[in-house]
């Protein structure tokens, strides 16, 4: 019994943690077509701008729990910034360019930002902990596990409700989805494409920044640190069905719990299962879960 | 006609002021690729600390202000210039890049690499291109137990020393030992670090169960599985040769969740950590410095004029890195210098080499006896000490330290053969 539960809790934080990542990719994806390798950096960018920002926060003698609002601020505001200026200075000049042309931008743009991060935060770790421990631990099933923990389940959850909300139950969600469904009928019926665009990857940006400044108080903030989650977050979304937010979701909740049962089962396969799972779902569903097969233009 | 006249002279001006200023540098200087972590995990725990010791060592070999037997200036009276080269990228290209600095940049040696991928497919390019070749860092003891070399050498302890020591501590310190765990990278030096500590453990104590074994994929980042599994399976002690932001993480998890009340990490690498994670560092945690590194290290000359110097121009205390950087700069000096007093004038490549075989030194670290690989791998003493914060200022307490003959398999012998044989002519104190 207490294995079981430390398999789905363990899933469950792990699904969690790659939910709010997947989320900012498969949106951009879903609305604009872009596969974003440069999400790793803004979650990178997110990450280091958390831990340095409430380094610089807590060294004044602030309270700890102001630690959260900071952490929060430095993803909206430079996940933000970073997401505008990414989109309006370099990828409204490729729209309507092939998806594997757009592929090589951003994977450009991940290198030039992986630089960027080492110009700005040199190559030293960065350890922010506070916040990590500021919350204690709960038992479960006579397990410890960090309450910090499971404020990110919440935050997941709150993405994944938001962005359900967001598409489906307000006026811009539903231009959206016209935007989603077909841009050119979309910009005939007087919907501003472009901007849509911009709201989109910034939103997504902004989510990728969300994910790497809730994680910093866990982990040591390296360089890297980007380049090793996109791998992670591209699995989800294949898994889930590119562009469903809804697949991303389920297909965190397979890996998170196909990865903890590998740790507790079978640890030497925990990193096979990972993609064993992805090409599993890819040999019977090549468009993933949630993805409605499209007939392809030749 | 003018201005092509002008763009005439001025390509020939500094075609031959390059050509002068190019001669000047090779007759006056030593020129010493210098290989190591720039970007990347590893930069920021191994290759930059490493960097910043080469930089404040060479500058005083240069100036000539480093305490006897070094304290001639530069290697045989010329000024070391360093070409720096950024290990990232993986074996195949750091082989081009050593090709580079050899054929292209003509370094006078090459000293470098931290990474054991690289150190095992180096020196065979090294071998090629007949350049003395320096390893300072690197863990895999297959680099001399598979092949012999003539150029390359390494002035460090490999990771079966740090294990099998470790291991030892286990024997010494925990009495009635019946259970141990491990969490270790996955990749060779993770697998190796595991393979040798539990195989030294079974002879050891060969009644001592293995709870779990977990083998994270390097730079995971997130162990909350993993030390939920610990947890499951406990036992009394948790092995781990994580190093760098894994080891940070692992700690920063695992001691929020209180995993370490009630088992006791022993970290292979954990003294690089004591200063930067000091207040999340559980109080009795085993640390290894991978050798009588960092606080380690002996009261000596060398290791008091290294610590002070780094501290006051880096701002932190030098970890093993460090340390085993210089002590690759100060064998490369001694054995060029040893080599030109032996010849009484400026010696060949062939003659440092014959000086380097089998030397004995001193470093920041103690001594280094070239007494492995036909004298071409160090062996140094082991050292494993606990945490305590208790003061509020990070110490170690019950300091066991290890000759290096008692953790070293004896010339000849591969370390998996050692361990597989009980340990068979170790000689302890």
């Amino acid at each position: 019994m207490k294995l079981v539960i430390a398999m789905l809790m363990d899933g469950v934080i792990y699904a969690s943690w790659l939910f709010v990542i997947a989320a900012g990719l498969t949106l951009i994806y879903g609305v604009m077509k872009i596969l974003n390798m440069a999400h790793g950096s803004f979650y990178a960018i997110g990450a280091y701008s958390g831990a340095s920002l409430v380094g610089i926060y807590l060294a004044g003698g602030n309270p700890v729990w102001g630690s959260y609002l900071v952490l929060l601020g430095a993803a909206l505001v430079i996940g933000a910034l970073v997401g505008l200026m990414a989109e309006r200075g370099l990828l409204r000049f490729m729209y309507g360019r092939d998806e594997v042309v757009m592929i090589l931008v951003t994977y450009g743009l991940l290198l030039i930002l992986e630089d960027v991060i080492k110009l700005i935060w040199g190559v030293e770790a960065y350890s922010t902990y506070q916040p990590y421990t500021l919350l204690g631990r709960s038992k479960i099933a006579g397990l410890s596990f960090a309450n910090y923990d499971f404020v990110l389940i919440g935050v997941s959850l709150l993405v994944g409700f938001l962005l359900w909300w967001g598409l489906n139950r307000t006026r811009s969600g539903k231009l959206l989805q016209v935007v989603i469904h077909d841009r050119n009928t979309a910009s005939t019926q007087g919907i501003n494409v472009t901007r849509m665009f911009t709201v989109t990857f910034v939103i997504g940006a902004v989510l990728g920044a969300l994910a790497g400044a809730l994680t910093a108080p866990g982990i040591s903030v390296m360089p890297g640190l980007g380049v090793e989650v996109i791998v992670l977050a591209f699995a989800v979304v294949v898994i889930g069905g590119l562009g469903s937010v809804g697949g991303a979701l389920v297909g965190a909740l397979i890996v998170g719990l196909a990865r903890a049962a590998a740790v507790h089962i079978y640890p030497d396969a925990e990193l096979f299962v990972i993609y064993g799972v992805m090409a599993l779902v890819l040999a019977f569903r090549p468009q993933g879960l949630f993805a409605i097969a499209s007939a392809r233009k030749i | 006609m003018q201005i092509s006249l002008i763009k005439k002279t001025s390509v020939a001006g500094i075609l031959v002021a390059a050509t002068l200023s190019s001669a000047a540098f090779a007759a006056d200087d030593y020129k010493l690729g210098l290989v190591t972590f720039l970007s990347g995990g590893a930069a920021g725990p191994f290759g930059v600390p490493a960097k910043n010791a080469a930089d404040l060592t060479i500058e005083a070999l240069n100036n000539g202000t480093l305490p006897a037997p070094y304290s001639s200036k530069g290697i045989n009276g010329r000024t070391i210039v360093p070409v720096y080269v950024d290990e990232a990228g993986g074996a195949t290209k750091q082989s081009s890049e050593y090709r580079s600095l050899v054929e292209r940049r003509g370094v006078d040696a090459v000293l470098g690499y931290i990474s054991s991928g690289d150190c095992l497919a180096i020196p065979a390019v090294a071998e090629q291109l007949k350049t003395l070749t320096v390893l300072f860092d690197c863990g895999t003891p297959r680099v001399f137990e598979e092949n012999s070399y003539k150029y390359v050498f390494r002035t460090g302890p490999t990771a079966t020393m740090d294990n099998v020591a470790a291991a030892r501590y286990l024997k010494d310190n925990f009495e009635g030992l019946e259970a141990v765990s491990g969490i270790n990278q996955n990749y060779s030096f993770g697998h190796d670090s595991w393979n040798d500590f539990i195989g030294t453990q079974q002879v050891l104590n060969a009644s001592t169960k293995v709870s779990t074994k977990q083998f994270p994929k390097i730079y995971a980042g997130q162990y909350g599985a993993e030390i939920s599994a610990l947890m499951v399976n406990s036992s009394q002690v948790i092995h781990s040769s994580f190093w760098g932001g894994d080891m940070e993480a692992f700690l920063l998890q695992g001691a929020a969740r209180g995993l370490f009340e009630e088992q006791t990490p022993l970290l292979t690498t954990g003294e690089t950590a004591m200063f930067r994670l000091a207040e999340q560092i559980p109080e009795g945690t085993i640390l290894g410095g991978r050798g009588p590194f960092g606080v380690y290290a002996p009261d000596n000359a060398l290791n008091s004029w290294f610590r002070k110097a780094y501290t006051a121009k880096f701002g932190t205390p030098p970890t093993y890195p460090s340390y085993k950087m210089v002590q690759a700069l100060l064998g490369l000096k001694l054995a060029n210098e040893k080599a030109a007093e032996k010849v009484k004038g400026k010696p060949t490549q062939d003659d440092v080499i014959a000086a380097f075989e089998y030397l004995e030194y001193e470093g920041p670290g103690g001594t280094v006896k070239m007494n492995r690989g036909k004298g071409h791998q160090a062996s140094m003493e082991m050292v494993y000490g606990r945490f305590t914060n208790k003061n509020g200022k990070p110490a170690i307490t019950d300091v066991r330290r290890y000759v290096a003959d008692c953790v070293t398999p004896p010339e000849g012998v591969s370390s998996s053969e050692w361990i597989e044989q009980g340990l068979k002519g170790a000689k302890c104190n």
